[in-house]
């Protein structure tokens, strides 16, 4: 039942943000958003309804760079997974950091990896591979190919 | 401004048995500011996974920590059954269970030890990993393996737990059971296990919330979240068990809490070993044709907070993008909070009270002689002397019965 109040409440909020619903069961419910609407739909998850913030995932697919922000609602067991799809050419999101620290290094890392720019960031700096690796080489991007693929 | 002094721990440092860096700028003997600094050792598992198919992905995962090596199989199996939409038999969740909670026996009672290790309190260090003992022969009589047991697979475990087994595995358990009571009645009326960690190192809810701290690190500050209850997966809905949570934050609170839990781990084990005797003997995998396209979040309680698994499939028979998200990713980042205004003495207890992971699969040490340099046990015979050492249990085991 709640999963249900949270979604209804949240189409009446952001009518014109969201982009898509998939509820999978009452558990699982995936949001296609609007990009830009990423602050205040992320502070209104955090500050009002009290979600926390798990992870993020980014991928690297046809459609360009997407990021799945976890949010959980661990009251009623409900994984909310907010969807964004950012342009291929230059990708770049507002950063959530400023909100909560949870999403500090996980933003850090997908900066790193996938070459994605979280504006208003606090730190961007790498995370992990620090010093060794080179710049502007992003190795979770499809285009990115190891020693040992190239070999083969 | 005032000069502060660098102080380093890690990236090789006794305290973390893994390589990290902790930079502490202290002013006098208190720490001011801290830095993290990670990648040292970098595996990029999620970038492998995408090479290797579902089967291999579980032997993959399980050997990103060495400790809660099952907590990643059972994140990941959740994420698949998810995208097949299937769910495992009755007699592989209990199974599944059985070998979660003896994990977060065996991991809290290593936390335990290395806790007393930090305060310099080694007889506490030498008890612990003693009682830890018998839980990795119940692991090894089980799974025959005392880490990374190799027991999951999408859609059920690979090995059945017969019934001539869990009168032993009782046996033990009730042995595990009375020394967790000497070791809480010795940790928690300890006067000098008080002095040094009550009110170090507190962790208030609000920090909790705000750096999405998970497991014993968030139900030591009073927020009580556990995936086993909020969501709840493989047998835990079916057994009768409760959150243990403190109030105070601090790295007693965290002990308190660790050591209450393995209470609960034990009652969760017991009632499943009784589930399975009423289950009698029966299927313990489903049996999947492939894997669809779509995609499973999945969850799974280690004993160091919540493990997290995304898994993107398109199809084919390997993950299109795996996402893991580690407990100790989250609760390290609250080192912040916790550590700044400490003394150093306290910072180092600290930084071991949300349990970072360590590894310490090591069985075998001597392989070369020191003197000579010739091989003494080549790797054959170093796998036969393994096995001999499962049957041995597995004898043992019988004649128990």
């Amino acid at each position: 039942m709640e999963t249900e109040s949270i979604i209804k409440n949240f189409k009446e909020m952001f009518p014109s943000d969201i982009l898509e619903i998939t509820e999978k069961n009452q558990k699982r419910v995936t949001i296609t958003i609007r990009s830009d609407a990423i602050i205040r739909i992320a502070e209104y998850l955090f500050k009002t309804i009290g979600f926390r913030f798990v992870i993020a995932s980014a991928i690297h697919t046809r459609r360009g760079f997407e990021i799945h922000y976890h949010f959980s609602k661990d009251s009623c067991g409900l994984l909310l997974n907010l969807h964004v799809i950012l342009d291929s050419n230059k990708p770049e999101i507002e950063s959530l950091s400023n909100m909560f620290n949870a999403s500090n290094w996980i933003e850090r890392e997908m900066h790193e990896l996938f070459g994605i720019n979280f504006l208003n960031h606090p730190n961007q700096d790498k995370l992990i591979s620090e010093g060794n690796w080179a710049e502007g080489v992003y190795p979770y991007r499809k285009e990115f190919k190891s020693t040992t693929e190239e070999k083969a | 401004m005032s000069r502060k002094t660098l102080i380093p721990i890690g990236p090789y440092h006794p305290l973390q048995e893994e390589p990290e860096l902790f930079k502490l700028y202290c002013d006098g003997e208190i720490v001011k500011d801290i830095q993290w600094v990670t990648g040292y050792n970098h595996r990029s598992i999620e970038k492998l996974s995408e090479s290797k198919t579902y089967e291999q992905v579980f032997f993959l995962v399980e050997r990103i920590c060495g400790i809660c090596s099952t907590s990643h199989p059972f994140a990941f199996a959740n994420a698949v059954e998810e995208i097949v939409g299937i769910e495992p038999t009755t007699r592989a969740k209990y199974i599944r269970s059985i070998i979660g909670e003896l994990e977060r026996i065996h991991s809290h009672l290593l936390w335990v030890g290395l806790a007393g290790h930090f305060l310099g309190y080694n007889t506490v260090f030498m008890w612990a990993w003693k009682y830890r003992e018998p839980v990795l022969d119940l692991f090894e009589m089980i799974t025959g393996n005392r880490n990374s047991y190799a027991m999951f697979k999408v859609g059920g475990v690979r090995r059945d737990i017969e019934s001539h087994k869990i009168a032993a595995i009782r046996k033990i358990l009730s042995n595990v059971k009375t020394k967790t009571d000497l070791l809480t009645g010795a940790v928690m009326d300890d006067p000098v296990i008080h002095a040094r960690t009550k009110g170090v190192g507190i962790l208030t809810k609000q920090d909790v919330i705000d750096y999405g701290a998970v497991g014993p690190t968030a139900r030591a500050s009073g927020v009580a979240i556990d995936v086993r209850k909020d969501d709840p997966y493989a047998a835990y809905p079916l057994v009768n068990w409760k959150v243990i949570t403190a109030e105070a934050g601090d790295v007693f609170a965290k002990a308190e809490v660790r050591l209450l839990e393995m209470y609960e781990s034990i009652s969760i084990i017991e009632q499943c070993l009784s589930g399975l005797e009423k289950e009698k003997e029966g299927e313990i995998t489903v049996k999947i044709k492939e894997i669809p396209e779509g995609m499973g979040n999945g969850r799974a309680e280690a004993p160091r907070g919540e493990v997290f698994h995304f898994v993107v499939s398109d199809g084919s028979n390997s993950p299109a993008r795996h996402k893991i998200r580690a407990p100790s990713y989250v609760n390290i980042a609250t080192f912040r909070k916790s550590c700044i205004g400490q003394t150093i003495s306290d910072a180092t207890i600290t930084l071991a009270g949300v349990d970072p992971c360590y590894c310490c699969t090591e069985r075998m040490a001597v392989v070369y002689d020191a003197k000579s340099g010739k091989k003494i046990m080549n790797a054959r015979e170093l796998i036969d002397r393994s096995i001999s050492r499962t049957l041995d249990l597995k004898k043992e085991c019988k004649s128990n019965k």
